[in-house]
């Protein structure tokens, strides 16, 4: 072997094309000509698409989110259409759902890294982003959620003047640590990821003030090999700890409904179900965003058609497992034989209120997500778009359904009653939008989007026993 | 302002070939090196014999302190300081603190992670000699860069000069140490 190495060999040895792995970067672009690529978009031209998407997300983000915001903070919870008994609504619905959204994010960068999958590497900054944006979107619900926002410092373990500490004991307390520790984490990972990719903008700029900011960004980092050391074992170190988020948050935020008494909600299948839930509409979120950034960003050799195959399969997993937790939920509700339960889980379905929203559920979690079965609805972008548009539409309907499904027709048919959303639960729900699409198109133009130095290293080129990476015949391997 | 020698760069243009010229800089004797990649390159820690690295027990230490320090926490809040009976449940048990000192755990292990990289690697730091050659601009690029450091005791300009140029270096440059 020692002596046989050459790229003629090499080829001999290579399996048949189609066992072959799709490579991460398509085209062959030398290292230098892939730096220059993957750092174009953010020291180009601002084009215009991003103008126009940006004006509206900003619209929303700072006039139409405030305004709905300020409204509840000052007037009270009762702007909303929360009342008994649905006294968890839209903004409950939200909450999960950003969480949701913010899971595969975590689970494509952090598991993908320690399952070494290398065509992680191209994505993963953009689903890292996505994952620290919809956390702060999560964050607010609650915490505006309590009715008086300006006791939220009640939450956290302080001490006070009135001698009163949280309560340990409650779910909805582990929430607060669970999503505070998943902003915390995710962020510092996100930002440590980019150190040496904010090397590269700096070595890089051209004007004074973006040398100012990356050099200040980049806190000196200069790449050397032990610094890359500590740099690695620190990576590894994170990523492990943000997959253990992933199942932890969703699975607490589950904690919240499982530990009621209320029909529908007291399940052990709970914390699962979101988990995977959650997993499931991050994954459609990010065939929303891949989608059209790979293509006006002309990232298309990068984020390769074998990437979003890629994606489109994990979300069918995703969704497979899903089906499968509905079936269960369903068959335990027939099967537990108790009738609030058979009530609740019969009404969902064949109900009068809200029968459209759990029929959305089963046609789109259950049979769209079928279609990704074929490869022919994975090779085109447009199918991938619309199907990741409807799998989120899918999973808040279903997040709608398990809150206020459970709660509107309780034991008593005395406390029954109806929900339905007010403008300024839908107005903040278009400012939480709004808000996400306006951090993360300002992330696309100013930092590096796509994880430079990682992708870099995943190239043959960067493999010292590899022929692109100048090895030689005679090389010991 | 005094200018002294900081050390000898020699660029490289792949990384085998930084890989080779390391193991002839380690095998030479030389002991203050260090190379400069734009990706860690497979292979170079056992050429520079780094180990494992600390950043492991860092982010372990900062993991168990605020594993333990919540458990405290939860013990002196809701047994010691204001005890509340709720629902029947002892004030303080192990099971019930499992959550909130887990969450907390994956906390200080990440910041640990990040405090331990930053400070084992010097960082941050708002400068270095390297970061006022132009050459070495291109080491977050696609070249490949190891620097002999002054500092060592076998270092000489003008021989380690020619010995970095013999292991097939380019652009060996002198960098200086602006004080």
């Amino acid at each position: 072997m020692a002596d046989s190495l050459n790229i003629e060999e090499l080829k001999r040895l290579a399996p048949p094309a189609e066992l072959r792995r799709a490579p991460v970067v398509e085209g062959k672009p030398s290292l230098g000509a892939l730096t220059d690529k993957l750092s174009e978009f953010a020291e180009g031209k601002t084009p215009r698409w991003w103008w126009i998407l940006f004006i509206p997300a900003a619209f929303a983000a700072t006039v139409i989110f405030p305004t709905c915001l300020f409204y509840q903070v000052f007037t009270g919870v009762g702007v909303w259409g929360n009342n008994h008994p649905v006294m968890w609504g839209l903004d409950i619905v939200n909450f999960i759902w950003w969480v949701g959204v913010a899971h595969a994010g975590t689970l494509i960068s952090a598991l993908l890294f320690l399952t070494k999958q290398h065509w992680r590497t191209t994505i993963g900054r953009m689903a890292e982003a996505m994952t620290v944006f919809s956390v702060m979107m999560a964050g607010l619900y609650p915490a505006i959620h309590v009715g008086r926002a300006w006791f939220d410092w009640f939450m956290f373990p302080i001490p006070n003047s009135n001698g009163n500490w949280p309560q340990f004991k409650s779910p909805l307390m582990w929430d607060v640590f669970a999503v505070n520790t998943y902003l915390t984490v995710s962020t510092l990972f996100w930002f440590m990821g980019m150190i040496p990719d904010f090397a590269v903008f700096r070595d890089r700029a051209t004007t004074r003030v973006r040398k100012t900011i990356f050099t200040a960004l980049a806190m000196g980092w200069t790449g050397s090999a032990r610094q890359w050391h500590n740099y690695e074992k620190a990576y590894v170190v994170l990523c492990g700890l943000c997959t253990l988020l992933v199942f932890t948050v969703s699975s607490i935020v589950g904690l919240d409904f499982c530990a009621s008494q209320i029909a529908g909600w007291h399940a052990t299948i709970f914390p699962l179900y979101f988990v995977i839930g959650a997993v499931f509409c991050g994954f459609g979120m990010m065939l929303v965003i891949l989608v059209p950034l790979r293509k006006w960003c002309s990232l298309e050799k990068v984020i390769t058609m074998s990437h979003m195959d890629k994606v489109a399969k994990l979300a069918l997993v995703a969704g497979l497992i899903i089906d499968y937790i509905y079936l269960q939920e369903f068959f335990i509700a027939w099967y537990s034989g108790d009738t609030y339960e058979r009530w609740v889980f019969g009404h969902r379905l064949f109900g009068h209120t809200y029968l459209y929203l759990g029929w959305t559920l089963i046609g789109i979690n259950v049979c769209v997500t079928q279609l990704l079965w074929f490869k022919k609805i994975r090779s085109s972008l447009a199918a991938l778009f619309i199907i990741g548009v409807l799998i989120n539409i899918g999973m808040w309907s279903e997040r709608f359904v398990i809150v206020v499904g459970s709660l509107y027709q309780e034991f008593l048919p005395a406390n029954w009653g109806k929900y339905m959303p007010t403008i300024w639960d839908v107005g903040l729900y278009i400012g939480t939008l709004g808000a996400f699409f306006m951090l993360y198109l300002l992330f696309v133009k100013f930092l590096p989007m796509i994880a430079i130095a990682e992708v870099k290293g995943v190239m043959p080129e960067a493999d010292p026993h590899h022929p692109l990476g100048g090895a030689q015949k005679g090389d010991h391997q | 302002m005094s200018e002294k020698v900081y050390g000898l760069m020699a660029e490289f243009d792949s990384p085998a070939a930084i890989l080779h010229a390391a193991e002839k800089v380690r095998d030479a004797g030389y002991r203050r090196w260090d190379a400069f990649t734009p990706f860690p390159i497979h292979g170079m820690d056992q050429v520079m014999k780094l180990g494992n690295s600390l950043v492991g027990w860092v982010a372990l230490a900062g993991g168990a302190f605020m594993f333990l320090n919540v458990v405290g926490l939860i013990w002196f809040a809701n047994a010691f300081d204001y005890p509340l009976i709720v629902g029947g449940k002892p004030m303080f048990s192990v099971p019930m603190t499992f959550v909130p000192a887990y969450i907390m755990l994956i906390m200080g292990g990440a910041l640990g992670a990040l405090i331990g990289m930053l400070g084992l690697n010097q960082l941050p730091r708002l400068h270095h000699p390297l970061l006022d050659k132009k050459r070495f601009e291109l080491v977050s690029r696609d070249k490949f860069i190891l620097l002999i450091g002054a500092q060592d005791e076998k270092f000489c300009a003008t021989e380690t000069k020619s010995f970095l140029e013999s292991l097939g270096g380019t652009h060996v440059e002198i960098v200086e140490d602006v004080e």
